[in-house]
């Protein structure tokens, strides 16, 4: 009876296709893991760019910022994989080895965009944090450095987590857009399954279902990284 | 590099084509916007009832499509929606080939993903409504409709509005990738155009600076209805 039912399942479409569709997986998380991180130290820095007491800094990052959130992700990746390649001298420069992979684009367009929200979200936490933490701070000696690293951060960061775990959970999304530039991750595969089989709801369900429980394994990952930073917030410790 | 001439209007350029591209892009925008709006009365709704099965329908709704990425909702709807279609029209007796417009599907696309974001702010702006004001319509003698037509709904709007800018300007930017459906919006007619031309950077740039004058304005609209409807509020 048991056997009947696993063998039942194994037999159905949808279970093929989640099976190659998971195979793809690591092309994404892939895309995720260098954009990602990659993301969230520029989105610092920019966001201290945002602030910046120098004029120039500040407003040549607030431009980056406005550009790069009024306009679609897609124009951004096909910026990048069809319009560089379109430049001579770009393709004649060292960049070219990593260029002309769907991949690379693939990870410096996300980057590019996730820098964008990622500082204008940072800059809302760094400048919640009151003065008067900070003045402590420099009443007991913190240097400028030491004072951020300490200070400002933490309480920075702990206060944007749930903006930033939205930001997070939009990349994971955002990965699929990379599939139109030939780019074979998730979306790419179940594209062509459905090309093949001319099933599309089994094709694109299978590849949902995955994105689905990403997108919770990111919520849980969030979540955790709240309950440890925010201590002070904990009914009992 | 960046080719000029080649935006020039009538039959040497693409100009004109591309100022059609951007009426289209505004048309599906908008089409989508008030679909959104629609689905997601009924979904705000359906999470604010005491009843467990309509809210669990409206949070899985929105969680699922939330969850996954436009794009797939996008490949969904489009190579599935014809066969849903005719599956359901195969139940009243008709067997014939439908096919659905692409202006369709995608306005029904990004209606449906545009649905989730505002069903979110409807609900935080009604739950913003201190409860005196309906209880004070109720002992004035309103009925139930124009306590909501009357007290309840302009409130919700003049709450919702900074939301709903933000909700519209996702769904502006969202209507790039049913550019896949074959639709002759912005990007649809930058993918034809660089393609008859072999330069992909002219068009790109221009596709670009068409997005971002279409959010900044808008942006700009909202931010004028955001201060009118403050108006006599702190």
């Amino acid at each position: 009876m048991l056997f009947n039912i696993i063998s039942y399942i194994t037999e159905t479409l949808i279970y093929k296709n989640f099976i190659l569709v998971f195979s793809a997986l690591d092309e994404t998380l892939l895309l995720l893991l260098i954009s990602l991180p990659l993301g969230f130290v520029l989105s610092l820095i920019f966001a201290l760019g945002r602030i910046s007491k120098y004029t120039i800094i500040s407003r040549a990052v607030a431009s980056y910022i406005f550009t790069i959130r009024g306009t679609p992700l897609l124009v951004q990746i096909y910026l990048i994989y069809f319009g560089l390649g379109s430049i001579k001298a770009v393709r004649e420069s060292i960049f070219w080895v990593l260029l002309k992979e769907p991949f690379w684009c693939g990870v410096l367009a996300l980057t590019i965009n996730t820098v964008a929200y990622g500082a204008e979200i940072f800059r809302g936490g760094i400048q919640s944090v009151t003065k008067g933490q900070i003045e402590s701070g420099q009443a007991l000696g913190f240097s400028t450095i030491k004072l951020y690293r300490r200070i400002v951060f933490p309480i920075a960061l702990r206060q944007v987590l749930p903006t930033y775990g939205n930001e997070l959970i939009l990349m994971v999304k955002a990965t699929s857009l990379v599939s139109l530039t030939t780019y074979m991750e998730m979306t790419g595969i179940a594209r062509k399954i459905m090309a093949k089989t001319f099933a599309p709801v089994e094709a694109f369900v299978a590849a949902g279902i995955l994105y689905l429980f990403l997108n919770f394994l990111m919520v849980q990952l969030v979540q955790y990284l709240e309950w440890k930073y925010n201590p002070h917030l904990r009914l009992n410790n | 590099m960046f080719k000029f001439e080649k935006l020039v209007f009538g039959d040497l350029g693409w100009g004109d084509e591309f100022l059609l591209a951007m009426l289209m892009t505004i048309v599906v925008s908008i089409l989508s916007m008030g679909l959104g709006i629609f689905i997601a009365i009924f979904a705000a709704w359906a999470k604010l009832t005491s009843s467990k099965i309509l809210k669990f329908i409206s949070s899985f709704y929105t969680t699922v499509i939330r969850g996954i990425p436009e794009l797939l909702v996008i490949y969904l709807i489009f190579f599935g929606g014809s066969a849903l279609v005719m599956k359901i029209a195969k139940v009243f007796g008709y067997n014939g080939y439908i096919e659905l417009n692409a202006l369709t599907i995608s306005v029904i696309a990004i209606g449906i993903i545009s649905a989730t974001y505002s069903s979110e702010v409807l609900r935080a702006a009604y739950l913003s409504i201190p409860k005196g004001q309906a209880e004070a319509a109720k002992s004035l003698g309103l009925s139930r409709w124009q306590i909501f037509l009357k007290i309840l709904t302009p409130q919700i709007l003049r709450h919702a509005i900074p939301g709903l800018g933000n909700v519209w300007q996702v769904t502006l930017k969202d209507t790039s990738l049913i550019s896949v459906t074959g639709l002759v919006e912005i990007m649809r007619q930058t993918r034809i155009a660089s393609n008859v031309e072999h330069s992909p950077l002219t068009f790109l740039i221009t596709a670009a600076f068409l997005y971002l004058f279409l959010t900044t304005f808008s942006s700009k609209f909202f931010n004028f209805l955001e201060r009118k409807t403050k108006k006599g509020y702190a």
